[in-house]
């Protein structure tokens, strides 16, 4: 497309240039996931299979108590499914609650070094080859990004879902093997992203098996599918996620945890902006 | 006296032979090639300002203060609704309102960043084909009709009749998303309708966003800017700002005089070649005509008067250089301006009007200041030569030995 963007181009190339834009998103989902009420309470162990008169609203939160921690530190690989290739970018990530989070790029070569730094619903990208640091404005949050399926705002909305959606439980089903409870969860602001949400959660690790984002029309507009659900300092937590765009062909964009610790000593100094050059 | 000096000259010219002619046809290429350059651009400017106008800005335009058109994120924010006054310039037909959006559309599972843009399917301010979002709505179908470019069909592989996902954030941020139908595609010269811009009914849009009402900016037609009501501060509230078309219209003319500035270099060569050897005929010639020098100073001529004879002389060649230009130029810049010069494909990617062909437009102005550049430099360049003159003395340039 053709655009008459001079003004901004500029700003707007050299973002897209240095975010190497789908990596960095999908680094922050990881550390903001769930995006849901947090809680720095460990997990509950017990089995606690779902009641069938627990409301939509309790579930969420022992799916945040399950999965939420103070703090945690992780390194993951995405896999980017291009229209004719597919890569996979490394990283290591730091983060705090979903307001605080840090994230270096470890490979391939070409991304080594860029660092990335979400603060306060605010985000600065460091890349080394231009030794520059770039803020993205909120309206830039809004672009979606060099055709991924992810774009910055997808991260960046850190209020609890039990704080802006109603959520009631619309049925029972089975996916991946496992029984799940299916809730619907319908805005009750107007200045969200999603009117309407969708979740598959495990009926007994309190684990979001799939999401499906609505627009007000009903449209189906993204899906995330998360599995490989492994106990993790007694928490039980999915380390694969894949992330589509609905409405794009393609496979969707994946994330695999390889390592994490949650609870670990992070200094503070790592949420600075300092720590981006 | 004069006369004398005109016939001398001339006389002196046309015994050179092949030199003169040699020198009068390479100044004469330059001449007609500089008429063709100035011809070409003037022909642009006019055709771009043109069609722009009649595409996209009309006569004028009141855009809301925070509508930068080349700043897509502004479009966020550049809304509101319009008052009384706006509201009955649009009812008398006399403006149309646009109201623009940020998007993304799904044609044929890939995604693209468009601007969906609502405008009133009856206005006739603007040669946007309009009536097919009427005419294009299928009863019963929920799909909203939408006309695009050519430009923007060809690249996002779309052909009337089609239908595809657009994808938009309402007025607090929450996605939504409809299918629209490719109801038109209309072919313009004007990039700016076109690259990315998806044109659909005005109320359909606002619905979509839940901006009843609002528009980001409204073009105003010739009857408007007559009437002069919005070209004084203080008629429209904080919101809105009139923009005049000298302002609309700044961006095609910097990049005309950016070009006419590369295109003058051009010129400029080819004209300092041609300079340069007349400028080597004189100095040769007042070489070789010593004694003719000391024999005009010896009978009474004034050195000046001397000076003046081989200026003329050098300045002729212009004079006949033009008229030689005319007499094969004007039957080829003719030509190309009947046929037009046909502009490779992909030219419009700059963003500005540009046709298939560009038709040069050669004024009397631009001509006659061909004209005088031609016959000044030529001046000049036969001047300096024969400053010398006046330096001579007649008895030693009588035998030959002054330089």
């Amino acid at each position: 497309m053709n655009w008459k963007f001079d003004i901004n181009r500029n700003t707007f190339e050299i973002i897209m240039k240095i975010c190497k834009p789908a990596i960095i998103t999908a680094i922050l989902l990881l550390g903001s996931l769930p995006a849901s009420a947090r809680s720095s309470q460990p997990a509950t162990l017990q089995p606690a299979i779902i009641q069938p008169d627990q409301s939509g609203e309790a579930i969420l939160r022992k799916v945040d108590q399950n999965l939420s921690s103070k703090n945690r530190v992780f390194e993951s690989t995405m896999i980017i499914n291009g229209r004719r290739s597919t890569r996979s970018v490394t990283s290591k990530s730091w983060s705090e609650g979903d307001k605080k989070s840090f994230s270096e790029y470890l490979s391939p070569a070409a991304e080594a070094g860029t660092k990335m730094l979400k603060l306060e619903g605010q985000l600065w990208i460091y890349t080394p080859s231009a030794d520059r640091t770039i803020q993205i404005s909120g309206h830039m949050l809004r672009q979606s990004v060099m055709g991924s399926d992810l774009s910055y705002e997808d991260m960046m909305d850190d209020r609890k879902l039990t704080d802006i959606y109603d959520s009631k439980v619309t049925g029972k089903d089975t996916l991946q093997g496992r029984d799940v409870v299916v809730l619907e969860l319908t805005a009750r602001l107007t200045d969200v992203a999603y009117h309407r949400q969708k979740m598959w959660i495990d009926a007994e690790r309190f684990v979001p098996l799939r999401q499906e984002m609505y627009a007000k029309s009903g449209q189906l507009l993204k899906r995330m599918e998360l599995s490989n659900v492994e106990r993790i300092q007694g928490r039980w937590f999915p380390k694969t996620m894949i992330y589509k765009d609905m409405l794009k062909e393609g496979k969707g964009t994946e994330f695999r945890i390889t390592k994490i610790q949650f609870d670990a000593a992070i200094p503070e100094h790592i949420f600075s902006k300092a720590s981006l050059r | 006296m004069e006369w004398l000096s005109i016939k001398l000259a001339f006389r002196n010219l046309m015994g050179s032979g092949k030199r003169t002619w040699l020198n009068v046809t390479v100044l004469s290429i330059a001449f007609v090639v500089i008429v063709f350059y100035n011809g070409l651009l003037d022909g642009w400017n006019l055709q771009a300002k043109r069609d722009t106008k009649a595409w996209e800005t009309g006569s004028g335009r009141i855009d809301h203060v925070l509508y930068d058109q080349f700043d897509p994120l502004s479009l966020v924010d550049a809304h509101a609704p319009l008052g009384d006054m706006l509201k009955a310039e649009i009812e008398s037909g006399r403006a149309v309102a646009v109201l623009a959006v940020q998007a993304s559309a799904y044609p044929n599972g890939r995604m693209v960043n468009v601007l969906l843009k609502g405008i009133d399917p009856a206005q006739k301010t603007l040669l946007l084909p309009t009536a097919a979002l009427d005419s294009g709505r299928v009863e019963g179908d929920p799909a909203i009709p939408v006309i695009v470019g050519d430009r923007t069909a060809k690249s996002a592989k779309l052909k009337e009749g089609d239908v595809m996902i657009v994808r938009w954030r309402d007025v607090n941020g929450t996605f939504d998303a409809r299918e629209v139908r490719i109801a038109g595609i209309f072919k313009t010269t004007v990039p700016t309708v076109d690259g990315g811009q998806l044109w659909m009914p005005l109320e359909d849009l606002r619905e979509m966003t839940s901006l009843y009402g609002e528009a980001t900016y409204l073009v105003l037609s010739d009857e408007v800017i007559a009437s002069g009501d919005f070209d004084s501060t203080g008629v429209l509230s904080g919101e809105w700002r009139y923009v005049d078309e000298n302002a609309l219209m700044k961006e095609i003319d910097d990049i005309i005089k950016t070009k006419r500035a590369s295109s003058m270099i051009m010129s400029m060569l080819l004209l300092g070649i041609a300079l340069l050897a007349i400028f080597d005929t004189q100095i040769l010639s007042i070489f070789r005509r010593q004694k003719e020098i000391g024999t005009y100073i010896a009978l009474g001529m004034t050195r000046l008067r001397v000076i003046g004879i081989f200026t003329i002389e050098g300045t002729v060649h212009s004079i006949l250089a033009i008229l030689l230009g005319l007499i094969w130029g004007m039957p080829l810049l003719k030509l190309i301006q009947y046929v037009g010069l046909p502009m490779p494909a992909g030219t419009d990617q700059v963003g500005l009007a540009i046709a298939d062909k560009i038709v040069p437009a050669y004024s009397a102005g631009m001509i006659m200041a061909s004209v005088v550049l031609v016959i000044v430099t030529s001046f000049i360049v036969s001047y300096i030569p024969a400053r010398k003159i006046s330096k001579m003395k007649p008895t030693e340039a009588l035998r030959g030995k002054l330089l």
